[in-house]
């Protein structure tokens, strides 16, 4: 049965039309990966608005293949320049970096494209075999079970996101609160607009992704007084197919960073760890591990490989949940409500055609998207050669049309202003942003979630331990919560067994 | 860091307590439809504040000497803020008044900044400054049909 729907999809990935988009969506999006400031989220969120009147399948598949140009973006300057243009790019560069500055970046990027595509690739699979079954499941899901994947979606990042997790819950609060304000639609009342009728249409959540990610980007690197000496890109079929000669030798690091990310990466925020997951384990099962660091191949292909396999399967709990695994996939949740779509498991049996063609436009966009970067490279690059000084006001612009677009109003380009200031700040105290946008976008579903569970039940939140999925699913997010608290007094109970249990040793 | 910390995390208790202040006004019990406006806002900023007092507390027990940005480091920061406030002022200004419209005032903003801060050649700044509005324009107004705010100028080539 999953057969002839991915075929239904093909039939409309695979029409001119929407291969075009796709390839404006890969150059678009290697482009947006690319310059500072523009990773993406952002780049997503700027270009929501222009798909508005566009039919939704083809909508999805331009913001899709923005964000696999955007994957594939973000190598280009790891490698050349040193500076990883997404989080999970960082592991790329300890590897990709050196290799490049021995002249060898041809190597280094056919490496980090190809490890992205099979990366890629190994999720879009497997999300074409369990998306199905995954909807099916969800299908039963009532009120309780969605409030209780959306609280396991947050505490994950409290528990396992690293960093201050006081901070992460206060970013996660302030998304909430910030989509609380305006129309309640259930009782009709204002909420929090204190008379200002500029607050009642409340905060989109795509002026707040282009403030903070784009704008607050754009001031911290300006700070750091950031200038792009990049190492030179020799690039030619020779050295592609030279590269593709030396790669089938590290297909355990292939599989093992595709496993790694695909597992990571439908949980939020999991890109990040499973690229520097892959890259350690690599590193610890090679039989040179002291040339890591120094221009190995394997530490390019290992980060690389992970970080695009949790990119794609950040999609996966999109459609089949409505839950988003990381702020691009949030952006384009959003961008499903704004086409008239109700992001979930009724998807798959209300808009096959949209759910299908979408995967199957994951395949297509993917192949057309290795093959763009290999052949335009060097332009790429050249883009980080245009002096900052016209870059930076350039972004600028777009971002604020980007802003203004959403609603056609000022004050939105008024509030990516200021987003831009706290997510300067933000950036610079450690309070991640990922959960803000996450909250932001999901606020009033959880919400809507949460009342109806409560109604369900009388008020008693008893409801989300006494249905078994529910109590199953909240008893791991209470437990990801306290994670952080439970740390160090789990530490002090297994170092107290240890040095109870170390005299018997001797 | 320490003080940018301490503010940060009293802006948010504040923030807490604006919120809890409105939710109450709402109700955040049990209405006739289930839980009321107040509700989810009111337990939201409850636990805002209590995580704030926390972090007001960590930023009370931790040392830390490193500035959160030094003075000739903020000045590029500034540089990019000022202008991009003078630029959303110069295309629509709140209140009555009408501005340039914003691909004018992107003209002008970029024009302005390339001068100021990057020095360039007169004749790229003019050509950039005219070329760049003209081309976003082509794409946004007429390709994708998304209407930005329009002043004199467009109103003038019969936009």
């Amino acid at each position: 049965m999953g057969l002839e729907n991915l075929l239904l999809g093909f039939q409309i990935a695979l029409t001119p039309t929407n291969i075009f988009i796709a390839l404006i969506g890969i150059l678009l999006g290697t482009i947006i990966g690319v310059l500072p400031g523009l990773g993406g989220a952002n780049g997503v969120a700027i270009l929501l608005p222009l798909t508005f009147t566009m039919p939704p399948t083809s909508a999805i598949i331009l913001l899709t293949s923005i964000y696999w140009g955007a994957l594939f973006g973000g190598a280009i300057t790891s490698i050349l320049f040193n500076i990883p243009g997404e989080p999970w790019s960082v592991a790329t560069t300890f590897d990709g970096y050196p290799l490049a500055k021995e002249g060898q970046s041809g190597q280094a990027l056919t490496a980090a494209f190809t490890s992205s595509f099979v990366g890629a690739f190994f999720s879009i699979v497997l999300i074409t075999l369990f998306a199905p079954l995954l909807a099916e499941v969800a299908l039963r899901f009532g009120p309780p079970e969605f409030f209780a994947i959306q609280l396991l979606t947050f505490s994950s990042f409290v528990g396992l996101g690293g960093g201050n997790p006081l901070k992460s819950l206060a970013t996660i609060l302030i998304g909430f609160i910030l989509s609380t304000v305006g129309l309640d639609i259930v009782t009709g009342q204002l909420r929090l607009t204190f008379g200002f009728t500029d607050l009642m249409k409340g905060f989109d959540f795509i002026v707040a992704v282009i403030g903070l990610f784009g704008v607050g980007e754009i001031l911290l690197s300006v700070e750091e007084g950031l200038r792009f000496q990049g190492a030179k890109t020799i690039m030619n079929m020779r050295v592609v197919l030279d590269t593709w000669k030396i790669l089938p030798r590290y297909y355990r690091t292939f599989i093992r960073g595709s496993i790694i990310g695909f597992w990571m990466g439908f949980k939020p925020g999991g890109a990040t760890p499973a690229s520097f997951m892959s890259y350690a384990f690599a590193k610890r099962f090679s039989r040179h591990p002291e040339r890591f660091g120094k221009g190995e191949i394997e530490g390019i292909v290992a980060p690389e490989t992970a970080a695009h396999a949790a990119g794609v399967a950040a999609i996966l709990p999109m459609i089949t949940l409505g839950i988003p695994g990381s702020p691009t996939a949030a952006v384009m949740l959003g961008g499903l409500i704004i086409w008239g779509l109700q992001p979930g498991p009724m998807l798959f049996i209300d808009k096959p055609d949209f759910v299908w063609g979408l995967i199957a436009s994951m395949y297509t966009g993917n192949v057309i998207g290795v093959i763009v970067v290999l052949a335009f490279v060097p332009f790429f690059a050249a883009i980080l050669r245009i002096p900052f000084a016209i870059l930076t006001p350039l972004i600028i612009v777009i971002c604020a049309i980007g802003s203004y677009a959403v609603h056609n109003s000022m004050i939105d380009i008024w509030y990516m202003l200021i987003f831009g200031v706290i997510g300067y700040i933000f950036k610079k105290l450690d309070y991640p942003l990922a959960p803000l946008v996450l909250a932001l976008v999901l606020g009033d579903m959880s919400e809507n979630a949460l009342r109806q569970s409560l109604i369900m039940s009388q008020g008693s939140l008893a409801i989300f331990f006494m249905r078994p999925i529910a109590a199953v699913i909240t008893a791991l997010a209470i437990f990801f919560f306290l994670l952080p608290a439970l740390t160090p007094w789990l530490r002090k109970v297994r170092g107290l067994a240890t040095r109870v249990a170390a005299p018997t040793h001797d | 860091m320490r003080g940018i910390n301490f503010v940060t995390a009293g802006a948010l208790m504040l923030m807490g307590g604006i919120v809890i202040y409105d939710a109450l006004r709402l109700g955040i019990g049990w209405g006739t439809e289930g839980p009321q406006s107040g509700f989810f806002p009111f337990w939201l900023a409850a636990i805002l504040v209590a995580i704030s007092m926390m972090l007001l507390l960590q930023t009370l027990l931790q040392r830390s000497e490193k500035p959160f940005v030094t003075g000739e480091r903020f000045v590029p920061v500034l540089k990019v803020l000022g202008p991009l406030a003078g630029f959303i002022v110069l295309t629509d200004p709140p209140g009555p008044w009408s501005g340039l419209g914003l691909y004018v005032a992107a003209g002008l903003y970029l024009g302005f900044y390339m001068r100021w801060v990057g020095r360039h050649d007169w004749r790229a700044v003019v050509a950039l400054s005219l070329g760049i509005p003209v081309i976003t324009f082509l794409i946004f107004e007429t390709w994708f049909l998304v209407p930005m705010p329009k002043g004199p100028v467009e109103t003038w080539f019969g936009y």
